[in-house]
């Protein structure tokens, strides 16, 4: 037989038959649901009267819409954003889909919540009409973004009709620099190929740096793989997945014989040392510096230590791109990174809400405070993550250090909720998309690491945190 | 859903790379629950000043692209978020049809159009044509010369005519299954339902939580 990528042994493990056409009808593990992209697929099995395969197989949570301050969380102002959250719920209890709801101790963003609860698992397929449903592929798993066509397709069939994607390996040698995160492997490598270099691709990330990396770290990698073009961004499992699912109330994860039995399995999947890949790219760890976004997409992107770009200095995009990019951003070619002043910074997002996030902040910002003129959301990514923080004591680090601690939600992410920045305010943020207006309309937009935004929050602009100290 | 056959329209251009899902539908849009009146909304912050009247700079804008049902536009259109919304709002706008050019970068060929973006084109009956960027040049320069000129499009024989004078034809490549899917204008499920049999064999040799 011959050699096999991690992406291969699940591709193949999944294929129901191939049609007669030469895509594949690939079953999905798992359907993971919001309220947004969901509606017009369960509106659309209705008209059809049709039902839901395998709803046993669906997992749905709300977090576009969510307020996050306590006093508009459970009753939601916005009547629009209500009646699509309603809509979940009556489309969830009408074909019987497990729902976590607002009041649930499970709620959260999804691609968090499916993790925590041991939803995800190595060698699934997991999809979701949501493009970041990436993340999961650090565990080993095809997991890949779907539009609400084909939600409703997963709906009633559990099957998806997919064309073969091709491989790309992308090896991340050496060790990082202290301070320097897998937020910022993943910047460079987008800086690298561009925001459209992984198209058609599922990217497999290798090398001593990714093995060295935390689950949590990892699913910051795969997250951003859709930012490089990459529908997917996989993992391959080791010891640290499987501790991972072992090591709390994971109630979907199997457990004793089962979970032994599953492990052996895992261990099955990484890719054979001479399975090829279509495409191969090696980035030298050890020489990633911080990266800070300065346009208006995830490749316009450079060192913490450079300078906003003129118009014809960026490689793969056009003076008036660059051009209309600096105009929105309102910056000015030749200004350092470090002497960009901030008027906001965001933690938040399925890019960076887990609880090892917001404890690596807690350590660089414990018992000093924020700069007057910027304003902290801190947004956990679930209400597990928030919980956990709050026993650890996060919640009051974050609170003294003057910042906000919201409930669990998409929040500014994306401004489908009140949490959204003014025109013109100019913020960091740990999240994933840099695009015009994505935070709230003319909204500018840095994206950075958990840690870079912590230093940019008690300093008001960002530094390099590799040479950084905060003051007493 | 409504087949593509051949079609002809007038061409708008809109001179962006990497058009992201975001401008094409923004966020506030998102919470409808119905699968219509997103046209209206298309490219909604670039195409609206803060008075909520048109924007007369922004390009889609320009009487002589009233009604256009061609869009021409730079790489990587359609990134971003996987919101099939962004479909229906170029569909519903009027468009049929939308041409942007791969590229050549770091010796791969990179797409014109976004994978997701892509494949909810093909569910909602919209074409998405991929040229060389020397033909999009091409086609920029044309319409510049002379706005509200028309392309006529046939999806069979796979090109794009301008209706320039000389006509100037354009030969594109499609995916087989994409164009006899968009020919006969089909319905995924039912397709699907019909290897129902198939399915459930599957699913007894297939556990879905562990090996068997
Ligand atoms: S946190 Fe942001 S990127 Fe992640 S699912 Fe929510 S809106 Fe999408």
């Amino acid at each position: 037989m011959s050699a096999k990528t991690l992406f291969d042994k699940i591709w193949d493990r999944h294929v129901v038959k191939t049609m007669p056409d030469g895509t594949a009808l690939l079953y999905i593990d798992r359907h993971l649901v919001h309220e947004v992209t969901s509606p017009q697929a369960f509106e659309g099995l209705r008209l059809a009267g049709r039902s839901l395969r395998r709803p046993d197989l669906s997992f749905a949570t709300m977090d576009h819409n969510v307020p996050t301050t306590s006093e508009d969380r459970m009753t939601i102002r916005d009547p629009i954003s209500a009646a699509q959250v309603e809509a979940l719920r009556a489309n969830c209890r009408e074909f019987g889909v497990n729902l976590y709801d607002l009041q649930s101790d499970h709620q959260g963003i999804v691609h968090i919540i499916g993790p925590e609860m041991g939803i995800t698992l190595p060698g699934m397929t997991i999809v979701c009409g949501d493009s970041h449903t990436s993340t999961h592929g650090a565990f080993g798993t095809l997991a890949f973004g779907i539009g609400t066509s084909e939600v409703e397709h997963v709906l009633a069939t559990q099957t998806l009709r997919q064309s073969r994607p091709k491989t790309f390996r992308v090896e991340f040698t050496g060790q990082l620099q202290p301070g320097v995160t897998s937020k910022d492997m993943i910047l460079k490598l987008i800086g690298l190929i561009g925001t459209a270099g992984g198209t058609g691709y599922v990217i497999e990330y290798a090398g001593e740096a990714v093995r060295a990396l935390s689950m949590e770290a990892r699913m910051t990698i795969c997250n951003m793989s859709i930012e490089g073009g990459a529908r997917a961004g996989m993992i391959a499992p080791d010891d640290v997945t499987y501790d991972y699912i072992a090591a709390q109330d994971r109630p979907f994860a199997p457990k004793g014989a089962d979970f032994d039995r599953a492990v052996e399995f895992w261990r099955t999947l990484p890719s054979d040392p001479d399975a090829t890949f279509d495409r191969t790219l090696t980035i030298k760890a050890d020489e990633i510096a911080p990266q800070v976004t300065w346009g208006t997409n995830p490749g316009m992107v450079v060192d913490v230590t450079e300078r906003v770009p003129a118009p014809g200095e960026v490689p793969g995009a056009s003076a008036r791109d660059v051009e209309q990019a600096l105009a929105y951003m309102g910056l000015t070619p030749g200004t350092p990174m470090t002497e960009i002043p901030l008027d906001t910074v965001f933690i938040g997002s399925c890019t960076n809400a887990r609880i090892e996030d917001l404890r690596k902040i807690a350590t660089i910002i414990k018992g000093r405070r924020k700069a007057d003129s910027v304003r902290v959301i801190v947004v956990p990514g679930s209400q597990q993550v928030r919980k956990q923080a709050e026993r650890e004591g996060i919640d009051r680090i974050f609170v003294d250090a003057g910042a906000e601690w919201r409930y669990a939600g998409c929040s500014m992410c994306l401004g489908m909720n009140p949490d959204q920045l003014k025109p013109g305010e100019r913020c960091a943020s740990t999240s994933n998309r840099n695009f015009e207006g994505r935070q709230g309309k003319g909204g500018r937009t840095h994206l950075v690491s958990p840690e870079m935004a912590a230093a940019a929050l008690l300093e008001g602009h960002f530094v390099d945190i590799r040479n950084w100290q905060p003051a007493a | 859903m409504e087949p593509f056959t051949t079609h002809t329209g007038v061409i708008a251009t809109l001179d962006r790379a990497n058009v992201d899902t975001d401008q094409i539908i923004p966020k506030q849009f998102l919470k409808s629950i119905q699968r219509t009146g997103f046209g209206k909304s298309l490219f909604f912050d670039w195409r609206y000043g803060d008075d909520g009247k048109p924007n007369p700079d922004f390009e889609l804008n320009q009487p002589e692209f009233e009604g256009a049902s061609i869009l021409v536009t730079r790489n990587n259109f359609g990134c971003g978020s996987s919101r099939e919304h962004a479909v229906w709002a170029v569909a519903q706008y009027g468009f049929r049809a939308i041409v942007a050019p791969w590229q050549e970068s770091l010796g791969s060929r990179v797409p014109g159009f976004a994978d997701i973006f892509c494949n909810n084109c093909v569910k909602n009956g919209i074409l998405t044509i991929e040229l060389s960027e020397s033909d999009v040049d091409q086609i920029f320069a044309v319409v510049n010369a002379r706005k509200g000129i028309e392309a006529a499009i046939d999806l069979e024989a796979q090109t794009l005519t301008l209706k320039s004078d000389p006509e100037h034809v354009f030969s594109f490549e499609v995916n087989a299954v994409v164009k006899d899917h968009l020919l006969r204008g089909l319905d995924d499920i039912a397709l699907t339902l019909a290897h129902e049999a198939d399915i459930t064999a599957f699913e007894q040799q297939h556990n879905t939580q562990l090996p068997t």
